[in-house]
């Protein structure tokens, strides 16, 4: 930024589907912050460009039909728009994105924006494609009628917009739109009542604007914290208002939408030759296909089963190579560094950490690889519409769906797609029962202790077997506890908050690709900035309470020693016989089977003196009822950060070393080792009950640090991972401890 | 004049004259906003393959209500004006 250069805010509304993301994208390209609007589930996104020696900043408002506020979002566009939010600084203008095949609703909102006083510009975005449908508007009549510059863009084209940027750049010669009133003069009459009453009674200077919405927005926010403030007296007030309204054939609401939508009408009158309004396009033809009972439906199965296998499967060789880069870096720092607390420190807490980060992306990016798709080329719609009628059952709506499923695969790529959802309780209540679903996390839990502890038969030549039938079980138990936990949140947190459900269908158009990769960043950029830093310190909190206070000189030196004798084979590989004697020579170094066993003996020892393990021996007696031992807890603990991470921590506690999640025979060894596992008075610790037990436990529990840290950045507030938190594991304790105590009753 | 009847019983293909929107609430009146305004025409466009919600014509875009939603919008039935647009 030059010192001397201008600047300029510049806010963007509009309908939603009318580009105004694209707008945003074209003119601010990769320049662009993605945050929260304090104190509200809105997000923010500012973006900057430089324009003939001016620099701009812009502020996408987030999409709305109407400044009449019912929803967060709506509120936020309208206390933006009229400068009441203290972090935005007040505007120099707005640029209304309006999508010009369909001009006529669209025009309703830059009705009421107009009203406002600020500088304007109209956008007539998706010029393209109303070229194409054989749409003819007179843009130069329009701007006379309107008296404000009109520029005409193809943004996912990346068309007009340096005639935007131009039209930005002169606003200020730009005579501030006259206000020219479209009401009924009783509307004015009465609105300026109410200001005067305003003025004398509580000494309020009650913007121009702000009185109009308040007078037309029933039980609005304006209206809301008037009354706190004034009480009866004003409630009154505004009623008399109303009644006197309603009596001269002005009643509100209906008055505004009757006014605005006739203004509209006059002013596209002679400016707009469109087709027929009622005719069967092209999209129409696609519809009767895409929505078929059958067909819409086999379709709709098939792009969801593509999307799921997506996240399911074709992200593991990214995270693959991830996983690779990460283990390089591991053996790196491990060959540079002494073995000691830096080393764990970094190896364990920070380049673990950052793993436990990067190891999201190649599954958030492929969802919104695909949403970006869907929602592009306008498919996402219908999936919701198709999707509705199911979802509602539950309480929630067509759009939860794609969530939801995605959660299978990973909440936290889940939860961030519940943006889809315009709804804030929809979208509340599914970013909620979503760590329900099993994610591909808790697979490995699963497997462990399905292939240790159920029998194994088979039925009908192999195709039904005992072992996946639980497998299979495991993962409906979270669907299952989710509808009443869904109804239940509905109920309880988010009464009468039911918002109209009103979706339009935008007509099918090819997706762009500069589009479908923007929106693939924005998320991977908001991910990391926002969510990547905390799931960071979690790993490094957890590390630290695994790693201290136990003394580590012992296994220090064992590890050296270990590394000495396996630089020593290599060479004695190389020279063959001559070091052979003196390898037999040195009697100090033990064979490395020996060394092996002692240092997980040693890493075992550790984990159970670390505050972690005192942890876990503290708990014990909590978790006795669930059938565990203390080892249980600890695993059940550590594995805070990731749910997998019990099968490595169970790993190092039957001090089997590290590698006993990836190989089939580590797993084997684990497995031996959880059978023989006893209690003091030689009783199995672990049977059938106490398998269901643990694996009820991690298909209801919220042990997932990265989940917890997404539904706080998408929820704004730490409120509800907190409430997730605890719910889950009160559900994960209750489910656990019945199932095994009534597994007991059978079992034994 | 034709007794009015509620959006939601209108059928698939067919068309119709809004008489009014009940209710003064936060429904109404998105429903209204979303140029559901009186004397405008609606054609139903198609139902989801569960019966509910129905795709609707309106003011040259296709909009999306549930059952609950249309019965609020009281309308008349008139003769579908549907044309087959080659394109």
């Amino acid at each position: 930024m030059s010192g001397s250069a201008r600047t300029k805010t510049i806010a963007l509304i509009g309908n939603p589907n009318t580009g105004k993301s694209s707008v945003f994208n074209a003119l601010c390209a990769m320049n662009a912050r993605i945050g929260n609007f304090p104190g509200v589930t809105v997000e923010k996104k500012l973006g900057r460009y430089q324009f003939a020696e001016e620099e701009v900043s812009v502020i996408d408002l987030p999409g709305t039909y109407s400044l009449s506020a019912r929803s967060a979002d709506e509120q936020v566009a309208v206390d933006v728009l009229l400068g009441r939010r203290a972090d935005v600084p007040p505007l120099s203008g707005v640029v209304v994105i309006v999508d010009a095949t369909n001009i006529q609703r669209n025009l309703y909102l830059f009705s009421q924006v107009r009203e406002l006083g600020l500088p304007m510009i109209l956008v007539l975005n998706m010029w393209d494609r109303a070229e194409a449908e054989g749409i003819e508007l007179n843009v130069d009549e329009l701007q006379k009628r309107l008296n404000l510059p009109i520029v005409t863009t193809s943004a996912h084209r990346r068309q007009g917009m340096d005639q935007l940027r131009e039209a930005i750049r002169r606003l200020d010669d730009v005579p501030k739109t006259t206000f020219t009133e479209i009401f009924p003069s009783v509307f004015s009459e009465e609105c300026s009542k109410l200001a005067e009453l305003c003025k004398r009674e509580w000494n309020q200077d009650i913007p121009w604007p702000q009185i109009r919405r308040g007078v037309l927005d029933v039980g609005g926010s304006w209206e809301q914290s008037q009354e706190q403030q004034f009480g009866n007296r004003f409630r009154d007030q505004l009623a008399a208002v109303r009644l006197r309204l309603s009596e001269a054939q002005c009643r509100v609401p209906a008055i505004e939408t009757r006014v605005r939508y006739g203004w509209i009408r006059e002013v596209l009158d002679g400016v707009l030759r469109q087709r027929p309004e009622r005719t069967f396009t092209l999209s129409d033809r696609f519809d009767r296909f895409l929505t078929h009972r059958f067909f819409g439906v086999v379709f709709f199965i098939f792009v969801m089963l593509l999307v799921f296998q997506a996240i399911y499967s074709w992200y593991e060789p990214i995270t693959g190579l991830i996983e690779g880069g990460i283990a390089w870096l591991t053996s790196l720092v491990e060959g540079a560094m002494a073995p000691g607390a830096m080393q764990s420190l970094l190896v364990d807490g920070v380049i673990g950490g950052v793993g436990a980060v990067l190891v999201f992306l190649p599954q958030i990016m492929l969802l919104f690889f695909f949403i970006a798709i869907m929602e592009d080329c306008g498919y996402m719609a219908r999936a919701a519409f198709l999707m509705d009628k199911i979802m509602t059952r539950f309480g929630l709506s067509g759009k939860s769906f794609l969530p939801l499923m995605s959660s299978f695969a990973c909440a936290v790529p889940g939860i961030m797609a519940t943006r889809v959802i315009d709804q804030r309780r929809d979208r509340m209540i599914t970013i909620l029962i979503a760590p329900l679903m099993s994610c591909s996390a808790r697979l490995p839990v699963y497997v462990l202790l399905v292939s240790a502890f159920v029998p194994k038969k088979v039925w009908l030549f192999g195709l039904i077997g005992t072992q996946s039938l639980v497998l299979l079980l495991m993962h409906c138990v979270g669907v299952v506890i989710a509808i009443p936990v869904a109804l239940l949140l509905k109920k309880w947190f988010f009464p009468g908050e039911a918002a109209p459900f009103v979706m339009e269908l935008p007509s099918f158009k090819w997706p762009s690709a500069w589009v479908i990769i923007f929106r693939v960043w924005e998320r991977v950029k908001a991910f990391l900035q926002n969510a990547g830093t905390l799931i960071l310190l979690t790993t490094i909190v957890i590390w630290g309470a695994g790693y201290f206070p136990g003394d580590h000189t012992a296994l220090n030196a064992l590890t050296m020693q270990l590394d000495e004798l396996e630089a020593r084979s290599v060479d004695s590989n190389s020279e063959d016989s001559v070091s052979n004697e003196e390898l037999e020579g040195s009697n100090a170094i033990e064979p490395a089977d020996a060394l092996l066993a002692r240092i997980n003996h040693e890493k075992s020892r550790l984990i159970e003196e670390s505050y972690l393990g005192r942890a876990g021996k503290f708990l014990e007696p909590a978790v006795r009822p669930l059938g565990w031992d203390w080892r249980i807890g600890i695993g059940a603990i550590a594995s805070f950060p990731a749910r997998e991470v019990i099968v490595a921590t169970l790993g190092t506690i039957y001090s089997l070393g590290g590698d006993v999640t990836d190989t089939e025979e580590g797993s084997t060894a684990l497995q031996t080792a959880l059978k023989s596992a006893t209690w003091p008075d030689g009783r199995q610790v672990y049977n059938l009950p106490v398998a269901f037990s643990i694996m009820v436990f991690f298909a209801l529990c919220a042990q997932c640090g990265a989940t917890l840290v997404i539904i706080k950045r998408e929820t704004n507030s730490w409120r509800w991972p907190i409430f997730t938190f605890i719910y889950m594991t009160g559900l994960a304790y209750l489910g656990a401890f019945l199932t095994y105590q009534l597994g007991s009753l059978f079992v034994s | 004049m034709r007794s009015a009847s509620g959006l939601h019983e209108i059928k698939v293909g067919e068309a119709a004259r809004i008489v009014s929107i009940e209710g003064d609430d936060a429904v109404a009146l998105r429903l209204m906003e979303m140029g559901l305004t009186d004397g405008e025409v609606i054609e139903v466009m198609g139902a989801s393959p569960f019966g509910d919600p129905v795709e609707y014509s309106v003011r040259g875009y296709r909009l999306v209500l549930r059952r609950k939603e249309a019965e609020r919008v009281q309308v008349e039935r008139i003769q579908s004006q549907l044309t087959d647009r080659k394109d």
